[in-house]
Order: C-alpha cells, then structure tokens, then sequence
C-alpha cells in the first residue's frame, strides 16, 4: 500500500483507506480513477513504472514523426543544415517557409483544390450513404435482399486497377475532378455501419412517427438523423480523411494543373522536384528546400490534426466496433 | 399482431412478413416504397457502374486490347495473354518480392495490436486509457503521402538516421533507399500506421470477455501472466482466426500506394509487386491484355485462399468469417 502511495498518490482518495471497503459492496467507487476489480491483485512498484514507461515510449514513437516535421518547417535552412536535420526544437523559429508556400503559387491552388475535393467529396458520400443506408434499413423494402448483396458482394472482391481505370475512362471523367470523387463514392463498409446502426435504433420510434402520418425522408430527417449524429461524424471523418490523403486517382485521372495538395507532396518530398508553374515564380522553380518539403507536410497535415480531436471520443468509446465485430 | 420481443419471435415475425409481402402484388409494393427506393437507387447504381461494371472489363484479359478499337473489335486471343505473363520473368519477381513483404507483415505486425490491446486493456485508470487510444490511432489517418514523406525525412539518406548513426560512430546506414532493408521499412511503416489502429477490435473482443472467469482463475491463484495466457487469449481467439484469415486472403495485396510511392527510391528489383507490375505494364505500356491477367489470376488466388484458410480455421475448431 504504501509503496502503491509514492508511486501514483493521485490514484488512492485522500479519504478514507480504501482497504477498509467491505468486499462486494460496490466494485466502482467514484473517488476511484481505477476500475479495478476486488480480485485483481495491485501490480507492484516495478511493474506500475514499467507500463508508465511502456506506455509513454508507445506515445512517443506515434508521434515524434509529427513533432520532428512540425520543428524542421519552422527552422530555417541554415539551422537545418547546422543540426544536419536533426531539429528537435527550433532555435530561431520561423514562418519564412509558410510565408513563401502561402503566397500564392503552385501549393496554395494546390491547397484550395484539395480543400473542394474533400469538402464537396465528403458531403456527397455522406449524403448517399446515409440515404441508401436508410432505405436498406427499413425492413420490407421491395428487393432488399438484392440491393444488400450487391454491396455486401464488393467487400470481398474487387475488379482491379486496369477495368476501373478503363470504366472511368470509358465515362469520360478524366480530367475531370468528378474523377477523384465519384469512384470512390460509397464505402460498403461505411454503409453496412450506418445501416447496423440505423437497424439497432428501437423500432417504436418508428411506429409512432408513421402513425403520426411521417413519411421517409421526414422520418430520417427529424427522428434519424439526430440520434445518429456520432456514427455519421465517424464516416465523415473516414471519407474526408481518404479524400484529403487520395493521391492515386489523382495521379491516375487528373491533369498536372488539376493536382491537389497530395500529389505536390509527392512531386516536392519525394522526387525532390519542383512544379512546373504558369506564373514563373522563380522560387519554387529552383528545387525546394528541405523546409519548404517539411511545410507542405505540416499543411497537409494540419486539417487531420484539427479534426481529429473533435472526433477520436467516438473510436475510444466504440461508436464502430459493432459493425466491426459484423 | 404483436411484437414479441426474443431473436427467434423475431426471426419468426419476419419470415411471416416476408410471406405476407409475397402476396401483395410488385407494382403496389414498388409504388409504396417509391420514397426507399428513390434513396436506394442512387447509391445502387454507384455500386453498378463503379464495382460491378469493372468486373465485366477483366474479359480484356482475354483479348489483345487495343484502346482505339475498344471491347467488340479487340481481336479475342483466348489464354495468349496469360502464356506471356507466365513466360515473363518479372512476373515471377514481382510475386517472390510480393510474398515477401506480405508475410514479414504478417509476422512482423500482426502479434503488435494484440500485444498492445492487451497492454491497453490492462490499464485500469479510463481518462489515460483514452488518452492512449487517442494517441495510437492517430497515424492511421495519415495518408501514405504523407507518411512516406515524412518517413523519408526520418531515415531518408538526409534525413535524420543516418545523423544519429554518425553521432554514434556507426556506419552510415540510409533506411529508405537500401534494396534489402525495404520489406522490413514496409513492415515498419505499417505498423507506425495500422497497429494502433489495429487495437480497436481486440480491445472490443477484451471488454466481452466474462468477468467471472477472469474472477474464477483469479481465485485459483492465477497471476496477471497465467490469466492473460489462459483466459484472456482465449477469448480473443475467434477474433485472432478471423483476422488471420482475412490477411491470409491479402497475401498478394500490398498496400499499392504505399509501395508505389517508395518503388523508384530502391528500384524495381526489389520493389516491384503485384499491383505496381499490373500498373506499370497496363496504364504506363499499354499492355493491357497482360496487366489485367494477373489482375484477374491475383484476384482468383485471393479469393481461394480465403476459402481455404476459413477451411483451415473450421479444421482446427474456431468458426472462421462464415460457416457453410
């Protein structure tokens, strides 16, 4: 016991010493933090620091990446070159390089063209999702079965890279942005979600709003919707996520002055070469410089960055694992 | 008729309705539903033309296909197409360099989320349990842009690691553009991405496990040890078969973007696969033919052997992804 107190004295309640609790009485008290069954044994002082360390190495390696691209971007050149790369905070930070990709140019068209893929991307496949979703929930609908097994079907085999490059072409969509969008419009397991989702919502609300003369649209609208507002935030986030990061249909379908943000990513990280621009900015026609690469990554990963917080209580409280487990 | 509730009442109350559905005519079930389907249709048809449609554009494996002449007039060669790939020795490549990614991923990656969903499952206090998870499943929403730029400038040849390696006195050693270390930066990329990710299901398989059994090996005197391997792996078992089998059925998948992004950097003896063989072939050259045989013979070998490795599962007791 008292070695648990040095340890971790935030953990036992200044009131009382929880020893004294008859056994059986109540598992979860609330001054606890720790959900700890009565039978399970307190690990010792080696093993609690342990995990603390296991756990913050873990941390650690999820996000130094991040940290390490996020310090590079606002270093100049010369301290970059000084630490040899390695720039754990920066000494004299600066938004020389945010200022030089943000004043118009290749990145900032780049930027905007992303920001309409995602935006107007992500309200369709919501949009469709969440109605075909809707309609496939409703027992008795006429050829339910059929339309359910012609999207179940697509998740276990999908026709490959060559036909739906030649359907896409065959349609005419390339270069066209409906390219990067339409393809991937529906997810099956998106829908399948929403859908399990919409099916567990009780069947009485239901009744009485048909019985109160409610029809479809309206009964998604006013009862549906709102009581599905975290599973619907979780695919948005999923689609706008795939969205923002999609590079191959880009590179596949879209024209170089069509490109959004991924594929300058690529040309300017990974090859290491400039973009072409009509506008002749001489300073992104000379090869960019290490932060330059390392800002364009900090764009691209900011939006993630942003979203994410507002959404990730859903995963940790398992919004999704029940379409998961099937 | 009344609602009764119970799995079976319901099964029985639907098979019921379904009977009763059959006799009123299609047409006035068609027009009562007119609104559902109006909100099915749409997405019925992305699912035709965008998942169905392409499937039908694999019979280009069979033809000499010429773009200008289109499906009708591309003269049919029958199995011609699939001689030529199987006559070409970068095909083999591409499978032997495919298979090897693909299963040190599955050694090398698959115990992390287990591992890690148990070490996360054994933290008793929730507010830092969450605040775990948070952390863990962010990279998963890093696209593969994004992570192979930011992994290049970690252990690229000027990036980071070979710094540290000098600081050290080591030999200089650049991760991302040796030829021999490149399956295992792949394992190591997706295990940064999916791994944490990759908990989510497990944790979920964790919370179902019975408390008294948990309890009842607790009071025969099991350890936190003796409880995880007899009690709590068990458990989870259904759920490690399933996902074996689901990777199993992946085996000749490799995450395309993933490896297209990085194929020039170490060049394409050692990273081509699959799917970059059936790129660079079909879209880039223009043989087309060959390119969508082994998208079709990539698609067939798939899809058996996730009917074998569900077989397999059904052998050893555990229930697999369906029972027939």
């Amino acid at each position: 016991m008292t070695a648990t107190m040095r340890t971790a004295p935030t953990t036992t309640p200044p009131t009382g010493p929880r020893r004294l609790r008859r056994p059986g009485t109540r598992r979860h008290d609330p001054r606890r933090h720790s959900a700890r069954p009565v039978w399970d044994e307190e690990p010792g002082a080696a093993g609690k620091a342990g995990k603390a360390l296991l756990l913050a190495l873990i941390c650690f390696l999820a996000t130094y990446p991040m940290i390490a691209v996020l310090a590079t971007s606002l270093s100049s050149q010369r301290e970059i070159a000084a630490k040899n790369g390695l720039v754990l905070w920066p000494g004299h930070p600066t938004l020389a390089a945010y200022r030089q990709i943000l004043s118009g140019g290749v990145v900032t068209d780049a930027l905007l063209r992303s920001v309409g893929i995602t935006v107007v991307g992500t309200l369709a496949s919501v949009v469709f999702t969440v109605l075909m979703a809707y309609g496939l929930s409703r027992p008795r609908v006429v050829g339910g079965r059929f339309w359910l097994l012609t999207v179940l079907c697509t998740m276990f085999f999908s026709a490959g890279i060559i036909p739906n490059f030649l359907v896409v072409s065959a349609l005419g969509l390339r270069g066209h942005y409906a390219a990067v969008i339409l393809p991937t419009l529906i997810s099956a397991f998106n829908l399948v979600v929403v859908r399990s989702f919409f099916m567990g919502l009780p069947r009485e609300l239901f009744e009485a709003a048909r019985i109160d003369g409610a029809g479809d649209l309206r009964i998604l609208w006013t009862i549906v919707l709102p009581l599905s507002k975290a599973v619907i935030a979780v695919i948005a986030l999923f689609y706008g996520v795939a969205y923002w990061n999609s590079f191959f249909t880009a590179m596949l379908y879209l024209d170089m002055d069509q490109w959004p943000l991924s594929m300058i990513l690529r040309q300017y990280v990974l090859l290491g070469q400039p973009v072409a621009d009509d506008a002749g900015l001489s300073a992104e026609l000379s090869a960019p410089t290490q932060a330059i690469q390392m800002a364009v990554v900090v764009i691209s990963l900011v939006p993630i960055l942003l979203v994410y917080p507002l959404l990730q209580r859903y995963f940790t409280k398992g919004v999704i694992t029940g379409a998961v487990k099937g | 008729m009344t609602v009764v509730p119970g799995a079976v009442n319901a099964a029985r109350t639907a098979a019921m309705v379904r009977g009763m559905e059959r006799k009123i005519p299609l047409w006035t079930r068609v027009r009562r539903d007119k609104v559902l389907l109006a909100m099915i249709i749409p997405g019925f048809l992305y699912f035709a033309v965008f998942q169905w449609l392409p499937l039908l554009g694999n019979v280009i494996a069979f033809l000499d296909y010429q773009p200008y002449l289109g499906f009708v007039d591309s003269a049919w060669v029958g199995f011609a197409n699939f001689a030529e790939v199987f006559g070409d020795p970068t095909f083999y490549e591409a499978v032997s360099n495919t298979l090897v990614i693909t299963v040190l991923q599955l050694v090398l990656f698959f115990p992390v989320p287990i591992a890690l969903a148990l070490l996360i499952n054994s933290v008793m206090s929730t507010a830092l349990r969450r605040f775990v998870q948070s952390v863990v499943y962010l990279p998963h929403f890093i696209g593969w842009v994004l992570l192979v730029s930011i992994f290049t400038q970690l252990l690229g040849p000027l990036g980071v690691l070979p710094h540290v390696l000098q600081a050290l006195g080591l030999p200089a050693f650049s991760a991302t553009t040796t030829p021999e270390f490149f399956p295992f930066l792949m394992a190591i990329e997706t295990i940064w991405k999916d791994a944490g990710w990759g908990t989510i299901i497990f944790l979920a398989a964790l919370a179902n496990i019975n408390g008294e059994l948990l309890e009842a090996a607790a009071m025969d005197g099991a350890g936190k040890w003796r409880r995880t391997w007899h009690v709590y792996l068990p458990g989870i078992m259904p759920v490690i078969i399933l996902l074996l089998i689901l990777q199993v059925g992946q085996i000749l998948s490799v995450g395309f973007e993933q490896i297209i992004l990085q194929r020039d950097a170490v060049g394409p003896a050692a990273a081509e696969v699959l799917d970059t063989w059936v790129y660079y072939h079909g879209i880039q050259d223009g043989a087309w033919g060959p390119a969508a045989a082994v998208g079709l013979v990539k698609g067939f070998v798939g899809f058996a052997l996730v009917l074998g490795s569900n077989k397999l599962a059904h052998l050893v007791g555990q229930d697999g992804i369906y029972r027939a």
